[in-house]
């Protein structure tokens, strides 16, 4: 399934569409194209960046992780009461503790995947409302609030470095790693095998089960840490915290060309789609659209990515009957 | 039909379990008007599981049946509003969903597109444009009509004041019966198993696939228009947020019911059978006191030790057979 041309004109045209809808949203509204507000849509990007960095592993190998909100918030929690507790943790002992039981969330879906075969949907849709409801248990129901969570936590987001905050660069450090990984880590193409084919993957000698433990497990480290970014970023944590985000992650990474039957999409594409998404929720406040439209739209561009990308793959399929001239022209539209 | 298969056995037993088990510790938790209450908290989830367990055995998913009530709901409230009489607002509401449930066939069969992606975006459209709408209002005043049919019992209706059986009940075992008669009896519910175990054989043996797959979809649009009537009378009032994530819960009926996620097996009775466990199990738990969240997890466990289970059970015969 993979292609050598046609990722790179698609992700073209994604600039395109971006750079079109900025310059259009900036020409009625000018505030719109100030470094100000560039950093807001960079900063709200940011979570959703590393988030679907660990869906995508995960979609690569024809699997889904639906989880990956209820293990943000829990892992969140969890963060914000352990520091709550013990006050003395320093910030890269939080780190650390949000990655591991993100991990551990993971590793669970990906173990009772692996182990009975299970549906990653049906499994991690489980995991999903039993994540969640765990956060109510963890937590008793209560809040923590802005003043109970810990300085450190808060602080981590709001850092600058060289101008940009923190929470950007840790963004910016996630897909620099996923890029690693999947374009010049072995363990990173194997992905690509197993979900382009998985019983071909398994004889050509690729472990399978232990990538897909390796995947979730991944994906459930980096929900983790977008859990302690998300609690310190806006200072609160609670049970709904991050509610049916997973909607929005999956979308990000179907906009950005990584396509659900696994195998295929690119880092960089991936990235594109959390941007696109970033500029229309930060363009409907500008241009004075009811923030009820967001969910509408976000459904509609999900839709019309995927027709145009099965339309893509329909005229990749013909090109032998067609002259190639007619061919390009078809994929270029 | 083996309407008692192994799986179907184990969920009866369970469910007499939780009502045995149950009523030894709760007060009243077996008394007939508590039964009956307890048929509320299931009844409109699932006829929306009956018709994802059709698309489920078909090998599809639709993800925006919740969406879809909701839509259904807002139109019914809109032909309301407008002053039409109750049957024109039934029927608007039958031809929102149909037309929700067309949209998502269209998508997946003309473009060939997957459902779960063009259901989890129709959820969005959907959801989002009765947001859009509504905003954070809420629409009243339903007709006296609706709030029986929602809330009343079958006794009330034909003048037998202990048929304490609820309307809703009825209405759900009625779909169920034709559900599982159309899944079981006739040649469509045979090529529905088909289409999911293999749709390129199917199409080769000359099923027509996309014309099924599309038809599930818009049934499934109605079904939703028909819970969603149900739901809107029974809580007498349309809101944004109504029937939310119960999509999950539908899915969740589905697969407890014994129905293959990857398609072509499953079946009716133990999908109502699941329905019934669950709503009887989570009625038991809230009468308890237990928040909804911790239902909510508890149900996720259940739904994955449900898969758990018989592979784990058919891992140790293998094993030491």
């Amino acid at each position: 399934m993979t292609k050598s041309s046609s990722p790179l004109r698609r992700e073209w045209l994604l600039v395109g569409i971006i750079v079109l809808l900025a310059l259009a949203v900036g020409a009625r509204a000018p505030v719109f194209l100030t470094w100000r507000n560039a950093l807001d849509i960079g900063n709200d990007s940011a979570i959703l960046a590393i988030l679907v960095m660990g869906q995508m592993l995960v979609l690569l190998t024809r699997g889904v992780d639906l989880s990956v909100a209820s293990n943000l918030a829990l892992t969140g929690m969890l963060c914000a009461l352990a520091a709550k507790a013990w006050p003395a943790l320093p910030l890269p002992v939080l780190v650390m503790l949000a990655c591991a039981i993100g991990a551990g969330l993971g590793f669970v879906n990906g173990w009772l995947i692996m182990r009975f075969q299970l549906p990653a949907i049906v499994v991690t849709l489980g995991t999903m409302s039993a994540y969640r409801g765990a956060i109510f248990v963890a937590s008793g129901g209560a809040w923590v609030n802005d003043h109970q969570v810990h300085p450190a936590i808060k602080g981590l987001p709001r850092d600058t470095l060289l101008g940009l905050p923190m929470l950007i660069w840790c963004a910016a450090a996630v897909v620099v790693l996923a890029l690693v990984l999947l374009r010049w880590r072995r363990e990173g193409r194997e992905l690509y095998a197993l979900g382009g084919n998985p019983s071909a993957a398994l004889y050509a000698g690729i472990p399978v089960p232990r990538r897909l433990v390796m995947a979730y497990t991944l994906c459930g480290a980096l929900a983790g840490l977008a859990g302690l970014l998300w609690v310190g970023r806006y200072s609160i944590a609670f049970t709904e915290l991050a509610a049916g985000y997973e909607l929005t992650v999956i979308a990000a990474c179907v906009i950005g060309g990584v396509s659900i039957g696994g195998g295929v999409g690119t880092v960089s594409g991936a990235v594109l789609g959390v941007l696109f998404i970033g500029v229309i929720n930060g363009a409907l406040p500008v241009i004075q659209v009811s923030p009820f439209w967001q969910q509408a739209i976000a459904g509609a561009v999900i839709l019309v990515s995927v027709v145009l990308n099965a339309r893509a793959d329909r005229h990749r399929g013909r090109q032998i009957l067609e002259r190639p001239a007619a061919a390009m022209q078809g994929a270029s539209a | 039909m083996k309407a008692l298969d192994t799986w179907e056995r184990v969920l009866l037993a369970l469910i007499v379990a939780v009502y045995v088990g149950f009523g030894a510790g709760i007060d009243g938790f077996l008394s007939p008007y508590a039964v009956a209450d307890s048929t509320y908290n299931v009844s409109e989830k699932a006829l929306i599981a009956l018709a994802m367990a059709l698309l489920v055995v078909a090998g599809e998913i639709d993800l925006s049946i919740a969406a879809t009530m909701a839509l259904a709901s807002l139109a019914m409230g809109f032909a309301m509003k407008a002053g039409a009489p109750l049957p024109v607002m039934l029927a608007v509401a039958a031809v929102t969903g149909a037309a929700c449930g067309a949209l998502n066939g269209w998508l997946v069969t003309r473009w060939k597109l997957p459902s779960i992606v063009v259901t989890i975006g129709t959820l969005s459209l959907y959801r989002g444009l009765a947001q859009v709408v509504l905003g954070d209002q809420a629409i009243t005043g339903y007709p006296e009509t609706l709030s029986t049919w929602g809330n009343g019992s079958v006794g009330d209706v034909i003048g037998v004041p202990w048929l304490i059986v609820p309307i809703e009940f009825v209405v759900l075992l009625v779909a169920a019966l034709a559900v599982g008669l159309f899944l079981h009896r006739t040649v469509h519910g045979r090529r529905l198993y088909a289409i999911g175990a293999n749709p390129v054989a199917s199409r080769f043996s000359g099923i027509a696939v996309d014309r099924y797959r599309f038809g599930l979809f818009v049934f499934a649009g109605l079904m939703a228009a028909l819970a969603a009537v149900l739901l809107t009378g029974r809580i007498g009032s349309t809101r944004p947020n109504l029937a939310m994530g119960w999509e999950l819960d539908a899915v969740t009926i589905v697969i407890l019911g014994g129905v293959a996620i990857e398609g072509g097996r499953g079946s009716i009775v133990g999908t109502v059978l699941a329905a019934v466990l669950l709503g009887s199990f989570t009625f038991a738990l809230g009468m308890l006191n237990v928040s909804g969240i911790v239902m909510s997890m508890i149900v996720g466990a259940l739904l994955i030790g449900a898969m758990v289970l018989p592979r784990g059970v058919r891992h140790l015969r293998t094993r030491f057979a």
